[in-house]
């Protein structure tokens, strides 16, 4: 059991712990709602995860290389509605067209926050904080205060979110769902396996050693950000085919959530280490305890978001704590050994 | 002549300047806006933000940010309602919304300091927590009603035209002026935001100064608070929400470093007129909030990308230094 804990990564390590908070939660929230362990619970989950996860994973990215993306509820309210606005005025425009539209938008939001972090060297977080303002009075200019509502969209776009790609006993796997996941697996791959990937974490952890190593962190940073822009327009496109009605407040808030979700995934917010896995698992922790927290007899529907708070400064408090004591235990482990190596070295020239 | 130079290539000469500029145009625009009257106005309708930037400015300076200030806001002013209306006298109602205050920042400074989560990611989880206990408060009513005195506080003039809470505001700064400038502790600030490790090998207590900073911001977030209260004269959940946006552009604005260990009040103070003044004068141009709100955004990222674009054409426009021979 030691020698497996000594094996393990502090990350997988997460990520078990991670999953088993989530049981957790399932296995409480069991006892105490009527019909929990209904398909409709993952189902409602996954549909609201899907948009989440997106915004997450780009989150992730970001803050791997020691960054943070303040923007992102603002891009998701401009390319819904811009996206939205598309639709309406070409009703007969190809499917992959508009959701590539909503990318591209997203990605050029991305691609001004990341000239002026990557090159104009400004501190990201005073560049999203202002991009964050600035994208909504884009909105707001260009809509004019007028909002979009689900009679205008065309029938493809609002059945979307209730598309079933298949079915595993009655659980439906959806194909926002699907693809949320693909994007996150495809994430994933890329931040393990390939050489690029490594380099983000290596520009988060000492940017300045990253230089050395003739890693171009600017292009990396840059990257980075362009990959959430282009994700936050995604998640635009799902935000307006889920909710239909898209208003200038659409999005609002988002930044913040995605940040929890990726503090809450593992993702060290001073840069450098994490996994986008992590940020899932930290959007379907956050998505389900919102969830349940609304079925839950117990609390009222205003104790929710003070529940909610509280909620996610303790599981980054476990998390903080356990892996303190993980990383205490194993360093202490590792110098009784050399300790002993040491002693049993020195009694045999004793002996000799 | 060095002196009246370093002064005017500063940061805050850079800002005096804008402000300089603001202002001329805003006089332009019309004649009521250099009034006494109208400067007072101004100050009044941001009064709580600015009260909070000023603390804002030493938590900055000391390489942490505080996010649940607004929440904390909302919180004291539903709390206080909330007592009002459990017929709770409203001087012992405002104490007990003081004392709040400063648990909301003891809470926050716990997790910051005993338990070691990055202040980031505490005041963002509490920008939540607190806010989610103001509606447990308040549910979705709106309270009002209160006591003539309690309203006037914000919304009279006290002192000649100068209502209240400018009074709070200028006893504020003094204060944490004179502690951020002057005092031992005001140096740990600055040590401490330059790099945590030599001041905590020089013998400063690192966690302390920390934890003193964010129980003030959780009072001086409790006073905004209830002034906002006084002014608007009733209360609701979501009062003062995404105010900590602007009152950390305010900060930045000012020329605080958002890595720690740079920055003055006097920056601040000005970074809040320049704001004050460009809503103004947008205002009298009949440009809305929303606009108001973007271009304040540019203007935040400006400010630092201005001094960047300086210093990176000065390397190529520089004329060669001589050689010594």
């Amino acid at each position: 059991m030691l020698g497996l804990l000594d094996r393990v990564s502090p990350q997988v390590l997460r990520i078990g712990a991670l999953v088993a908070v989530i049981l957790l939660i399932l296995a409480f929230f069991g006892t105490q709602i009527d019909n929990y362990y209904d398909p409709r619970l993952f189902v409602r989950i996954s549909t609201s995860v899907a948009i989440m996860a997106l915004i997450a994973v780009g989150q992730a990215l970001v803050v791997i290389t020691r960054n943070i993306d303040l923007s992102v509820g603002s891009v998701v309210g401009f390319t819904a509605y811009a996206t939205g606005n598309l639709v309406i005025a070409h009703p007969d425009l190809n499917p992959l067209f508009v959701v590539l539209y909503a990318i591209l938008v997203g990605a050029g939001f991305g691609v001004v926050n990341g000239v002026l972090v990557a090159y104009a060297k400004i501190p990201s977080i005073i560049v999203t904080l202002g991009t964050l303002a600035l994208y909504r009075t884009l909105l707001v200019d260009y809509s004019g205060a007028k909002s979009i509502t689900t009679g205008d969209l065309p029938a493809w776009i609002v059945e979307l979110p209730r598309i079933n790609l298949f079915s595993i006993g009655g659980i439906d796997i959806r194909v926002t769902f699907a693809v949320a996941v693909l994007v996150v697996i495809v994430a994933h791959l890329a931040l393990t396996r390939l050489r690029v990937g490594r380099m983000f974490y290596a520009v988060g952890s000492n940017p300045d050693a990253a230089v050395m190593a003739g890693i171009n962190s600017a292009r990396v940073i840059f990257t980075a950000f362009l990959i959430s822009g282009a994700l936050a327009g995604l998640a635009g496109f799902m935000f307006l085919s889920r909710f239909g009605n898209i208003t200038v407040v659409a999005g609002l808030g988002f930044e913040l959530k995605s940040v929890a979700a990726v503090v809450v995934g593992g993702v060290n917010i001073f840069g450098g280490s994490g996994t986008v896995i992590g940020t899932l698992l930290g959007a379907i922790l956050v998505d389900l305890l919102e969830t349940s927290l609304v079925r839950w007899q117990l609390v009222s529907e205003f104790w929710r978001e003070a529940v909610l708070g509280f909620l996610i400064l303790l599981s980054v408090a476990a998390d903080t704590i356990l892996m303190r004591k993980l990383l205490d235990f194993r360093q202490k482990r590792a110098r009784a050994e050399a300790k002993a190596g040491a002693e049993a070295t020195a009694s045999r020239q004793a002996a000799e | 002549m060095a002196r009246l130079k370093s002064i005017l290539f500063s940061w805050e000469g850079f800002l005096l300047a804008i402000l300089v500029v603001t202002i001329v145009i805003n006089a332009s625009l019309s004649p009521a806006f250099l009034t006494v009257n109208n400067q007072i106005n101004l100050f009044q309708l941001s009064i709580e933000k600015i009260i909070v930037a000023l603390i804002m400015t030493l938590i900055i300076i000391s390489g942490e940010i505080d996010l649940s200030v607004a929440s904390v806001m909302g919180l004291a002013a539903c709390t206080f309602g909330w007592l009002f209306q459990l017929g709770v006298p409203a001087p012992a109602a405002c104490l007990i919304v003081l004392v709040l205050g400063l648990a909301c920042g003891a809470f926050n400074a716990f997790w910051i300091t005993r338990v070691g989560i990055p202040s980031l990611v505490v005041t963002l989880a509490m920008l939540i927590g607190y806010r989610g206990l103001a509606r447990v408060l308040v549910e979705d009513r709106g309270i009002g009603g209160f006591p003539a005195w309690f309203n006037a506080l914000g919304q009279q003039p006290l002192i000649g035209p100068f209502p209240f809470a400018m009074l709070v505001f200028v006893v504020l700064f003094a204060i944490l002026l004179f502690v951020l400038q002057f005092s031992a502790f005001g140096r740990k600030v600055y040590v401490i935001g330059n790099n945590r490790d030599v001041a905590a090998f020089s013998g400063v207590d690192v966690n302390r100064v920390k934890a003193t900073l964010f129980i003030a911001s959780g009072l001086i977030s409790a006073i905004a608070g209830l002034l906002y209260a006084a002014r608007v004269g009733a209360i609701r959940g979501d009062m003062a929400s995404g105010f900590e946006l602007d009152i950390i552009t305010i900060v930045l604005l000012g020329g605080v470093s958002i890595f720690g260990g740079k920055g003055s009040l006097f920056g601040t103070l000005l970074s809040i007129l320049i704001v004050l003044n460009i809503r103004n004068g947008m205002a009298l141009s009949n440009i809305t909030g929303h606009i108001q709100t973007g271009v304040i955004g540019i203007l935040l990222i400006a400010s630092v990308l201005v001094p960047n674009m300086k210093a990176y054409l000065g390397k190529y426009l520089a004329p060669a230094k001589p050689q010594p021979e």
